[in-house]
């Protein structure tokens, strides 16, 4: 069982997993605890949770920027800034009891329909400070949400699974909260149909939120979700467009939240599988065929490329074998036998790419310890 | 290490002699980029015709352990291709291929050489490349991939490394990558885009493209000072509004541009503001009564609203060449690109002024007032004793107050050498120490671009190995302290 312990300053952060790397025993960041991602790896000796480093420490209203603590939760944080009529424009599934922290969304890289227009998070990281196993407390980046100033670490660190050290903090950019949204929908009956429409969506000029996909057995639709002032006349454009392009029973539903945390929901599965695909745009339906042969439930982001598709173990192989060959999937959710059974990043990368990440993880890790074992290629 | 003549040699052999020169006169058009205070000449400037050419050529650097530097248009302002003594220069101007353009994947794919402005026109009429430096027209992808290029339209559309969603790498070593923003990972795509060249040199980019907005509007009001048009940015941001572009020309720089380009900005004016909203045709509507709205309650005198493209062109027209137009100011200046909290504009314009008039010195502000990056240009002439140097302190100290307010000392024109003596302004030791972890990994023997980013020049030191435990400390029989 490994020791837990919160530290409440950067500094004694650093120091843990200082001592950490003296030691050679290895170490994981927690934040919300929801999402136990990566290859299966020996448990950590030690824990070290984000908890006590909760603190909004800045939010510049004036400037669309805010800088937060690891540790806080990111619901806590959208309610400061929905206060505002601002948001960070990351919308990932926050877990049931919505847990999930700004530290943790960050070294997952998740994000939910919201990248559609803003990005992952990577593209909204203005800066960020972590702590290396030496000790070592470095910052990069800034607070302006312009900056070319320096390497940009805070995006290596991005979806790095705390393999290179301990995120302590970043500052972010905000957005405005668009005053309204309104979303319309289509149905499809077959999986070109589906992918067909999607182009059209995204090649339209409507700045569209968000245009997600959600697909079940053959049949599914597509979300379209519209803001600002003339969100309402912007929906009406979609349901024509989408009618053009041949979707049915089309709709514009106002009161919208509820259909979008469905879609965040669909994001991760606590029973079964969960496989993230990302590829061209132009195969969707190809994952969705793919993804109706092994009786997967699929959301995810119509004109980016990139679906989730909840399944049943046993129905992992068939399942990737039918995915369109230059996507890349990696297994996100699922029981430990499954995620023994397989690679769940997928192919290691090709021998020089994998050699170039080794030296990183070397370089900023050196002692070796910070969660060995869960990373692509077994780093 | 071979000498300079036997690698010369190996370079004709792969580029061919008509692409290799080490004439004095040839070099002289590549000592320079854009900031041509800075004047270097190398060994020999190479133009390879194709990716396996710049890697052959890389490697015979790496096997000769003689540093290169990659080189786009040369357009850049901060020194980041300026060339190293005794080195390569790597010129891909010759790289100049759209190789793809898939639309239905809203992707195009070229070759480093293609200027900024080709990948809009291959993508046009239906779609664009949201990017656009000053210097569109003949500035190259690469070097918008190495500096991270803005320009004006990044507070609404983000810059280079928004759009980069893979490239392929020639490492310092001679070996290709290829780097795909999809790809499971560490995100070396994120970390290689505005690496100023220091991390390897792209042989093949790939860019995400979006549709052309359906609507655009253009306004410039006009402001007695640049605190009242300062303030209506405040309260078109604070409106909810993500402007395409909101660009500020003080007094100086709408002197300097009018004359040069005659296209009708007010010369009795201490400040003009250009905003462009683009997007849905209604939602830009709406919002264009919002801003004219909130212009006028921020006290504008007058606003010009362009009625058709040729009057867009024109107030577009004035702003982009203010830079060209201060040549009319004064026979010199440096060009700064300070970042400030949009919130500390007043504050710092203000210190700007204080600090011109203690240094006799002129200074013209234009800059993207959404994103608070600021383009002081400190006008100075050369022939008068002690004003270059008085102009470059300035210089200095206006970037010092920009980091005193929270900002940053470049927002899209890089640090190059330019800037490096104040990287220690923004960034602690220990911060500077990791920035060399990531260097060191891709470029351990520091071949690509030195002596350009740090502050100082340093070696990589050997990679630690993976902790190995001893077999004595495993069975308990001893422990490490």
């Amino acid at each position: 069982v490994p020791t837990r312990r919160a530290p409440t300053s950067f500094e004694e952060a650093a120091a843990i997993l200082r001592e950490a790397g003296a030691a050679g025993q290895a170490v994981r960041v927690v934040g919300g605890g929801s999402k136990p991602w990566g290859a299966p790896a020996a448990p950590p000796a030690h824990e070290v949770l984000t908890a006590s480093l909760d603190q909004i420490l800045e939010h510049n209203e004036g400037d669309l920027t805010a800088v937060l603590q690891a540790g806080v939760p990111l619901a806590r944080a959208q309610e400061k800034f929905t206060a505002a009529g601002q948001m960070l424009a990351l919308d990932p599934f926050l877990g049931p009891g919505r847990e999930a922290t700004i530290g943790g969304i960050i070294a997952t890289a998740d994000a939910g329909p919201l990248r559609h227009r803003y990005g992952s998070p990577r593209d909204l990281i203005l800066g960020m400070t972590v702590a290396l196993s030496d000790g070592t407390i470095a910052r990069s980046g800034g607070k302006v949400i312009k900056n070319v100033a320096g390497y940009d670490l805070g995006k290596l660190f991005c979806g790095s699974l705390g393999t290179l050290g301990m995120i302590l903090s970043v500052s972010v950019r905000l957005h405005p909260r668009p005053a309204h949204t309104v979303t319309t929908l289509g149905v499809a009956g077959e999986a070109d149909l589906a992918s067909r429409s999607a182009r059209a969506l995204a090649a339209a000029p409507l700045e569209l939120e968000a245009l997600d996909v959600a697909w079940r057995g053959g049949h599914g639709g597509l979300l379209a979700r519209c803001g600002g002032v003339e969100a309402q006349a912007r929906a009406q454009r979609v349901a024509a467009l989408m009618r053009e392009a041949g979707l049915a029973r089309i709709e514009v539903v106002e009161e919208d939240d509820e259909l979008w945390a469905r879609q965040r929901a669909g994001q991760r599965s606590s029973l079964r599988a969960l496989l993230k695909v990302a590829g061209r745009p132009s195969t969707l339906a190809q994952v969705l065929r793919a993804a109706d042969a092994g009786g997967a439930t699929v959301v995810g982001r119509a004109a980016l490329g990139v679906c989730f598709l909840e399944l049943d173990p046993d129905a992992l192989a068939g399942v990737a074998e039918r995915l369109p060959p230059d996507s890349r999937a990696v297994l996100l959710d699922a029981p430990t036998a499954a995620k023994e059974s397989v690679e769940v990043w997928g192919p290691a990368p090709e021998a020089r790419l994998h050699e170039l990440m080794r030296q990183l993880k070397a370089r900023f890790d050196p002692a070796h310890v910070c969660n060995p074992g869960v990373f692509v290629g077994g780093i | 290490m071979e000498s300079g003549a036997e690698l010369v040699r190996r370079l004709r052999g792969i580029c061919g002699a008509d692409h290799v020169l080490t004439h004095p006169d040839a070099l002289a058009t590549y000592r320079s980029d854009g900031l041509t205070q800075y004047r270097q000449t190398p060994l020999a400037a190479v133009l390879p015709g194709a990716a396996e050419e710049v890697q052959a050529v890389v490697r015979a650097c790496f096997e000769a352990q003689v540093p290169w530097v990659a080189r786009g248009s040369g357009t850049g302002l901060s020194g980041g291709a300026l060339p190293v003594a005794e080195g390569v220069l790597i010129v891909l101007a010759r790289l100049r291929r759209i190789l793809a353009v898939q639309l239905e994947d809203s992707r195009v794919v070229v070759e480093p050489g293609v200027t900024n402005l080709a990948i809009s026109k291959a993508v046009a009429p239906t779609h664009f490349y949201p990017p656009d430096p000053s210097s569109q027209i003949v500035c190259s992808i690469g070097g918008n991939v190495a500096e991270n290029s803005g320009g004006a339209h990044c507070f609404k559309y983000g810059f280079t490394t928004t759009y980069v969603t893979g490239l392929e790498v020639v490492l310092s070593d001679g070996s290709m990558i290829e780097l795909d923003r999809d790809a499971p990972g560490y995100d070396l795509l994120g970390a290689f885009v505005g690496s100023e060249g220091t991390l390897g040199v792209a042989t093949k980019v790939a860019l995400r493209v979006v549709p052309r907005p359906e609507a655009v509007q253009t306004v410039v009001a006009f402001f007695e000072d640049t605190g009242a048009a300062g303030s209506a940015v405040s309260a078109i941001v604070a409106a909810g509004m993500v402007p395409g572009a909101i660009e500020m020309m003080d007094r100086l720089s709408i002197q300097a541009a009018e004359q040069a380009t005659h296209a009708g900005y007010r010369l009795d004016a201490g400040a003009a503001l250009l905003v462009e909203l683009d997007g849905p045709r209604d939602e830009c509507r709406v919002r264009l009564g919002e801003v004219l709205r909130l212009c006028s309650d921020a006290g504008a005198t007058h606003v010009w609203k362009a009625e058709d493209e040729a009057q867009r062109d024109l107030i577009w027209r004035a702003r982009k060449a203010a830079f060209a137009a201060m040549g009319r100011i004064a026979p010199a200046y440096y060009v700064q690109d300070g970042v400030i909290p949009r919130t500390r504009l007043a504050d710092v314009l203000r210190r700007i002024d204080e600090l011109a008039a203690e240094y006799r010195l002129q200074v013209a502000n234009v800059f993207h007032a959404g994103d608070g990056n600021l383009h002081p240009l400190v006008c100075y002439d050369a022939s008068r004793a002690g004003e270059p140097e008085r102009a470059e302190e300035l210089a200095g100290l206006i970037l010092k107050a920009c980091v005193e307010a929270g900002g940053s000392i470049t927002g899209e024109h890089g640090v190059g050498v330019d800037k490096k003596a104040y990287m220690p302004a923004m960034f602690s030791d220990s911060d500077l120490d990791a920035f060399q972890r990531l260097r060191c990994s891709f470029d351990p023997h520091g071949l690509a671009n030195p002596g350009k980013v740090m502050p100082t020049p340093r070696l990589c030191g050997e990679v630690p190995g993976p902790y190995r435990q001893h077999p004595l400390e495993r069975s308990g029989v001893a422990t490490r302290f």
